[in-house]
């Protein structure tokens, strides 16, 4: 379970968020839809651990995160705008070296995961350099959901993804929320999963439903 | 849910992938090879070809082409890294970031310094110093590149937020690795000429020591703050 309370994060001159909190249970998503520039990205970071909030507190499983950022770090799977893949390696290299950091990684899986995320009939050897955007998005959404992680955080997965790669993503987290995952995901558009359990956060001033 | 792969076996994961891709881009790390080699290479050419003389300044020659070729090096040791987003899953794995940059630090000496090392002494030998010397330049040389590895790390690290970062890189670090440049062409004079160095080297490698303590250090909290 994650927990925020009373978060007051600044950038620069800007006290972007106010006191904020919120608190996610296993099978949760929380959707935010905040306008541009009201901190999405920030309070992802934030949660992620690259910035240190000026006030408040997130807790993790009912301990704070800074008791074992490590344990932290390893529950949680975060995708930025950045898809963190060398172009020199192919697709398969890229993941086996992504899992290396975190799991043991059975190669059946690997292909069981290329497949699902439409990528199965590409070139093994072929360099990530020569993939389409959408494809190499593909592919940091197949090793997100070959970590393990408990808890996703997501800045607007959907870049670049055709109307096929946005139902793989969908498929992915109903897989992630069915498992008792949690995820947070910054969007402008509404992620629409059947059956799991969404709540919308449409601005930071907004109390949560 | 599976188990932490070990600290030991992500670093040696993110040793292998670095190998991997140098070899699919040669180009990055033997352009400092090229230019240490160069460098030596052509100081004969351009000063008197008289034996002595070239022994005389063989520790000189040798140290700075060496310092500078690794200051060209280090601009390329997080570089990529930071831009593909690849350091913040580092800094996300749940293993410890400063084995990972380690990790990647030791690469850059396997592909950087270690080819200095070997290039080292048929430098010496080219700037007319004698077979005995190779050994006692061969340590030198291996202590001092390590050190400048493990110091520039922390100078990468450092510039890693700033656009151009070349200049500010080379201002960082050179004042951190005087040391080595005094002490590595004191050592490689005294092989030359035969003499006892074993203080030199003590002194090099007590550098080498403290720089391998508290640079991994240092350079992990760098690249932390160029990620807020």
């Amino acid at each position: 379970m994650l927990e925020v309370t009373q978060l007051h994060l600044w950038r620069g001159d800007r006290h972007l968020l106010k006191g904020l909190g919120f608190s996610l249970e296993p099978g949760q998503l929380l959707q935010l839809l905040w306008p541009n520039g009201t901190g999405k990205t920030s309070l992802l970071r934030c949660l992620a651990g690259f910035t240190h909030a000026e006030e408040g507190e997130i807790r993790w499983q009912g301990r704070p995160v800074r008791e074992d950022r490590d344990e932290f770090h390893w529950q949680l799977a975060y995708l930025g705008h950045e898809n963190s893949l060398k172009d020199d390696l192919s697709a398969p290299e890229n993941l086996r070296f992504a899992c290396a950091l975190r799991t043991h990684l059975k190669e059946a899986q690997l292909r069981a995961r290329l497949d699902m995320v439409g990528l199965g009939s590409i070139d093994p050897h072929l360099p990530v350099r020569n993939f389409s955007a959408g494809q190499k998005r593909r592919v940091a959404l197949a090793r997100l959901s070959l970590w393990n992680a408990r808890l996703w955080l997501l800045d607007e997965p959907a870049t670049n993804l055709d109307a096929a790669g946005q139902a793989v993503l969908a498929s992915l987290l109903q897989e992630h929320l069915a498992a008792g995952g949690m995820a947070v995901v910054a969007t402008h558009r509404p992620i629409d999963l059947p059956g799991a359990h969404s709540r919308y956060w449409h601005l930071p001033g907004d109390t949560l439903q | 849910m599976s188990s932490r792969p070990s600290a030991l076996a992500a670093a040696v994961a993110v040793l292998e992938r670095d190998l991997v891709l140098a070899a699919r881009r040669p180009g990055e790390w033997l352009q400092p090879l090229g230019f240490f080699v160069l460098v030596t290479v052509l100081f004969p050419l351009a000063l008197d070809p008289e034996p002595t003389r070239l022994r005389e300044l063989a520790p000189a020659a040798l140290w700075v082409s060496l310092l500078l070729a690794s200051l060209l090096a280090l601009e390329f040791l997080f570089r990529e890294d930071a831009r593909d987003g690849t350091l913040e899953q580092f800094a996300l794995s749940g293993q410890s970031f400063t084995a990972l940059l380690l990790a990647k630090t030791a690469t850059h000496w396997i592909l950087t310094g270690l080819p200095m090392v070997v290039a080292g002494p048929f430098a010496v030998l080219a700037l007319g110093a004698p077979a005995t010397a190779i050994p006692g330049v061969l340590l030198a040389v291996l202590l001092g590149s390590v050190t400048l590895s493990l110091i520039g790390a922390i100078g990468a690290g450092l510039t890693l937020g700033t656009r151009r970062g070349g200049a500010l890189l080379s201002l960082l670090v050179l004042p951190l690795v005087m040391p080595v440049l005094v002490f590595g062409a004191r050592a490689t004079a005294r092989a030359i000429a035969g003499d006892e160095m074993a203080e030199a080297i003590l002194l090099l490698g007590s550098l080498g020591v403290l720089s391998l303590t508290l640079a991994p250090l240092a350079a992990a909290a760098a690249v932390r703050i160029s990620m807020e």
